[in-house]
């Protein structure tokens, strides 16, 4: 019993430390590659005993310690429990949401084996979505509870947007699960390991790239990146909703940015890159389509397989990070338009199409 | 569900739900309202019926309340204003209110319950309700859609007539 505790204790500080380090690797992306972008160096002067690490130090040590240090600011009138609430409404479900997220296959060790997933659920699809849907309360509450016109606008245009690219993602995912059968996230990331033709690794992005490209697009809306930002698009609103805020709360509201940038990332490579699957790499070793095979201690496949996930985390992240600084911001009705007239349509054909294959791939018309 | 959880559980969703009622700023109503249905959802998920108790978070506490949260905020409602209300009034308003909730212990009390029916492990999951609702409940499960889409058309029906 204190075993299995500890187990579970340790797979979720695991999935916890991954998410948390792709999150800083995404903040260190955030100042360096915009710096590329535009042609800048970027953050390159806090260093420790003359290192700076390329402006690690910088993004990784000052950043976050200045944060800390400065003073918690609270603009007169507003609410104090909910401007001190709607940071810790932000950060803590798109957290929590990581729990359903595989990190490994088995891990066979002293007679247990144990499956590299923190909480195994039969709805880990619908738990994220719940998870995502209750992020929103952040951003509506700091809006609100900070007593400010802009913080007001940015809060009331972001609860609008996260609710109408939610449908969007909601329905992409339907193409996915009627494509594997289940809600696990474990089970469709174990069916990624199949080979099409005997090559060809059986990623999800083959089977739904439609899917693909909606889930992505409406995962960075739901993260209110640019070019979706416009809860906090600066040239009108100052900062949007976390307009009143400073010092660690500002912090906080940062972290449940890039962790949701993760989160998407993470969203992303499970249910079409296949997880944590490494291509040819199984439970007992390589075996590679052109007949030779390397056999692997189970110990050493688990940490491949969590290589492999970070890899493809930090792949994602770095893309949506890109896109954010290529791409300008939509105009609010462009923003509606694309969601309710574009992604929705597209979405829901999806369903129809990948419900019409299913059914002839199955035999049954 | 061990019994500790589940009345620890109870004693939240209560003070959530009463909340909801009580507190004068519509925004803190709005919140009980959230908190009173995540509460719920974890009841649900001691029942060990996980796709009902992440439904009730996705539809209800993450789409349906947001709504609330965002008229109230458009509309910019203020505190609202307590009417003072004669003495003997809140007397007879308590004895009633109590008079009632003994009524129904007394009634809870005093009706034969029938041993809960036997179900068998993994009841709540997604398979076993999908099956009964596509198969047992498949014509209200449809006209509930129906109605729902007649509610839609409906509202944009209104909506066109004000522009």
């Amino acid at each position: 019993m204190a075993v299995d505790v500890a187990i579970a204790c340790i797979k979720a500080v695991v999935m916890l430390l991954i998410a948390l380090q792709v999150m800083a690797m995404g903040v260190y992306f955030e100042r360096k590659v915009s710096a590329i972008i535009q042609d800048r160096i970027g953050a390159n002067r806090a260093s420790i005993l003359g290192f700076a690490g390329q402006g690690l130090i910088n993004t990784l040590v000052a950043d976050p310690l200045k944060f800390l240090l400065k003073e918690d600011v609270r603009p007169d009138g507003a609410d104090p429990f909910l401007h001190t609430l709607a940071p810790l409404a932000a950060v803590i479900p798109a957290l929590a949401a990581f729990a359903v997220i595989p990190f490994g296959d088995v891990l066979e060790i002293g007679g247990r084996t144990i499956n590299l997933q923190a909480a195994s659920l039969d709805v880990g699809i619908l738990y994220i979505l719940a998870m995502a849907s209750l992020g929103v309360y952040g951003v509506v509450l700091a809006g609100w509870a900070s007593n400010n016109r802009w913080s007001l606008l940015g809060g009331i245009r972001g609860s609008a947007q996260m609710i109408s690219y939610e449908i969007a993602m909601g329905l992409a995912l339907i193409g996915v699960v009627l494509t594997y059968n289940t809600f696990d996230l474990q089970e469709i990331a174990r069916r990624q390991g199949e080979l099409i033709w005997g090559w060809l690794p059986a990623w999800g992005v083959i089977y739904q790239p439609l899917a693909f490209l909606i889930l992505f697009a409406a995962g960075i809306a739901e993260s209110k990146r640019i070019p979706f930002d416009l809860p906090e698009s600066e040239s009108e609103l100052v900062s949007g909703f976390f307009t009143e805020y400073s010092g660690a709360k500002h912090l906080m509201f940062m972290m449940s940015d890039f962790v949701e940038v993760v989160l998407v990332a993470a969203l992303v490579t499970t249910l079409f890159f296949g997880g944590w699957q490494v291509p040819y790499l199984g439970r007992e070793g390589f075996h590679f389509p052109w007949g030779s095979s390397i056999a692997l201690p189970s110990l050493v496949v688990a940490i491949l397989q969590i290589i492999s996930l970070s890899v493809k985390l930090i792949f994602f992240t770095w893309l949506q990070i890109v896109i954010r600084w290529t791409l300008p911001r939509f105009r609010y009705d462009q923003l509606m338009r694309l969601g309710w007239k574009g992604l929705l349509p597209v979405s829901l054909l999806n369903v129809v199409v990948s419900a019409a294959l299913v059914l002839m791939r199955e035999g049954r018309a | 569900m061990s019994v500790p959880i589940f009345l620890l559980l109870a004693v939240l969703t209560v003070a959530s739900a009463l909340v909801i009622v009580i507190h004068r700023n519509p925004i803190y109503s709005a919140l009980g309202l959230v908190s009173t249905l995540f509460l719920m959802a974890l009841l649900f998920v001691g029942l060990e019926a996980h796709m009902v108790a992440v439904l009730q978070i996705i539809i209800y506490a993450g789409a349906i309340v947001v709504l609330f949260l965002f008229v109230i905020m458009l509309l910019n409602l203020q505190v609202e204003e307590r009417e003072t209300v004669s003495r003997p009034l809140i007397g007879a308003a308590v004895a009633g209110g109590l008079a009632l909730g003994l009524l129904v212990l007394l009634g809870i009390g005093l009706t034969p319950l029938a041993p809960p029916a036997p179900v068998q492990p993994g009841y709540g999951g997604t398979q076993p309700l999908a099956e009964r609702l596509f198969t047992a409940y498949l014509l209200p499960f449809e006209l509930t859609s129906l109605l729902l889409l007649v509610a839609i058309v409906g509202a944009v029906v209104v909506g066109k007539r004000q522009a």
